[in-house]
């Protein structure tokens, strides 16, 4: 295909004007981390001495290696099981084809659209009533019941897509329901099963509203909980502040650098399949 | 004749047996298959089914959380409808639809078509990659990144006194009538990368013929746009405006953290609240009727989203 030299000119300056654009907030809060602690910073500029210490600083109030402990920990207990039972669902609903289906797939999907803040406070009473108010399956649990919506739509998606030829094949050799999932289907959905693992993985990291409702102690939250504790107490000293957003964002942000390929590379393979 | 009405009688037997297992096993099957969905069904009802009915319960009671429950019938949802603070965290709701999800989506398909002009190779991945960026650090992040932005020393405010229009400059998330817009701003910074990587990804099913053919015709990249991209991206522009418009409409952790719904009630969204009713004005029956009604407005507006986007699709 040809196109002209001034268009291609034109459209990769603007490519480069968007990302220029996205990345300046992260430039921004870099070069004011670098400001000394307490001061006012003046906007956009490099302060006269660097304060690398903000960080060592931040690390230390925000109680740093307690919280990455805790969240870690919150994302080990969600993502493996979430995972799991999704994709059983999933298999069921999308190859299977149970009866009721439909019905159930219906019933899930009604809540893809539900607003946390529509059910944050009856879950609230709900964990006081069956004692895992503020306790470390607070965050977790009822997030394997959130995410249950998104997940199994995802792997059902894989899952009707799947030619049912194989599976006949399969049974006609006397595979059992539990043999066909496990030993033919799980293998084949591996690379919808990691885009869904490290999406949930990050949704939980960075989930605030579960997070700051039912638990207390804002080191034993998740990530960005734990920000949004850490900005009410810092919210005037800037410099700590953008220090403390930094280091809160270099899990995540080395996480997506490791990951993006496969998170690309999946939707993309999704395209392809389609 | 006798040999006949055998064959036809072992045939018809063999038929209906064949019918029966194929009956039996397809109940069976059922019923494994129900043992499959059970924990994922479990987990579901218990923690967002059953605190939905809860929600609705709630939104019926007067209760301040720890003392007896008093039946009110309609009466808080009539407050909600009724105090201009509650029911404009709805209009307030809608405004923020056109940032998080008009203008992403909007513009999320003119950059994605751009991309696949001019950046088929290392710029295109690169640029995926950082306009991603935003959408995958946790929204209190940026939320905090850009109330440093739009703040009064902020480079915001640097860049307007650079080119001569310092006279505007000012506390943008403290300005009665620009807080609103500034979230909003945050809101398309966050989901522009969303929703130009899903379309890109989208624009990559399309066949190439197609455009090649259009492109013998003469037509041009504005035609091109319109007549094909648009019309058999349908799908894709209907997930991105789905998963905005409930980002929109359920907005907490960026305003929670830029202006917990101020100055006055100018940012205030369902979200915020519901959490302030509930948690610190111990108001539990109106919370949850803000949020029944919020829940109840998102498949509202849900709804036909998916109807046009699925059409003459299947």
């Amino acid at each position: 295909m040809k196109i002209g030299r001034s268009e291609i000119f034109a459209g990769r300056a603007f490519l480069c004007a968007l990302m220029l654009l996205t990345v300046m907030p992260f430039i921004s809060i870099f070069m004011t981390a670098l400001y000394p602690s307490g001061t006012m910073p003046s906007g956009f500029g490099w302060p006269e001495h660097m304060q690398w210490g903000n960080f060592v600083e931040a690390f230390k109030v925000a109680n740093m290696a307690k919280l990455l402990a805790s969240s870690v920990f919150i994302v080990i207990e969600v993502v493996p099981i979430a995972l799991v039972i999704s994709t059983m669902a999933a298999f069921a609903i999308g190859l299977l084809r149970i009866p009721g289906s439909r019905a159930l797939l219906a019933l899930f999907v009604l809540g893809l659209t539900l607003p946390f803040a529509g059910i944050i406070v009856p879950l609230y009473y709900l964990e006081r009533r069956i004692g895992i108010y503020n306790t470390p399956l607070a965050i977790g649990l009822p997030l394997i019941g959130l995410y249950m919506p998104f997940a199994v739509f995802w792997m059902r998606a894989h899952f009707v897509g799947m030619s049912t030829e194989i599976s006949e094949a399969a049974r006609l050799d006397g595979a059992t329901t539990w043999d066909l999932f496990w030993r033919i289907h799980l293998p084949l959905a591996r690379a919808p099963i990691s885009s869904l693992g490290i999406l949930m993985s990050v949704w939980t990291w960075n989930q605030f509203l579960i997070a700051l409702v039912l638990v207390e102690d804002p080191s034993r939250r998740t990530m960005a909980g734990a920000l949004g504790a850490f900005q009410g107490h810092y919210a005037t000293n800037v410099p700590l502040l953008c220090a403390g957003t930094i280091l809160i964002l270099v899990p995540t942000l080395l996480i997506f650098i490791l990951f993006q390929r496969q998170i690309i590379a999946a939707l993309l393979q999704g395209a392809v399949k389609g | 004749m006798t040999s006949m009405t055998i064959n036809t009688g072992a045939r018809a037997a063999a038929a209906a047996s064949r019918r029966t297992s194929h009956k039996r096993r397809v109940r069976r099957e059922g019923f494994v298959g129900w043992l499959f969905v059970l924990p994922a069904f479990l987990m579901y009802a218990t923690f967002e089914l059953l605190p939905l009915l809860m929600s609705i319960q709630y939104s019926f009671l007067r209760w301040d959380g720890i003392g007896p429950m008093t039946w009110v019938g309609l009466k808080n949802y009539a407050t909600v409808l009724e105090v201009p603070s509650l029911f404009g965290t709805i209009i307030n709701a809608f405004k923020l639809v056109v940032f998080f999800s008009f203008v992403p989506v909007a513009l999320g398909l003119i950059v994605a078509s751009v991309m696949r002009r001019v950046a088929a190779g290392r710029l295109g991945s690169l640029s995926r990659t950082v306009l991603f960026l935003p959408q995958i650090i946790p929204l209190v992040a940026a939320g905090i990144i850009w109330g440093w932005l739009l703040a009064m020393p902020g480079l915001f405010n640097q860049v307007l006194r650079l080119v001569g229009l310092g006279g505007a400059a000012r506390a943008w998330l403290g300005d009665f009538d620009w807080a609103l817009p500034a979230v909003g701003i945050i809101g398309i910074w966050v989901l522009l990368g969303f929703c130009t990587v899903l379309l890109e990804t989208g624009m990559s099913k399309i066949d190439p013929s197609l455009y090649e053919s259009a492109r013998i015709d003469g037509s041009g990249w504005l035609r091109e746009f319109f007549s094909i991209t648009v019309p058999l991206l349908r799908q894709e522009i209907g997930v991105c405006l789905t998963v905005t418009v409930i980002a929109a409409l359920s907005a907490f952790d960026i305003v929670y953290v830029t202006t917990a719904g101020g100055p006055g009630y100018a940012t205030a969204v369902p979200g915020i609240q519901i959490y302030i009713l509930a948690f610190t004005e111990q108001r539990i029956g109106t919370a949850s009727a803000l949020a029944v009604l919020l829940m109840a407005l998102v498949i509202i507006v849900i709804l036909p989203i998916q109807r046009l986007s699925r059409e003459d699709r299947v």
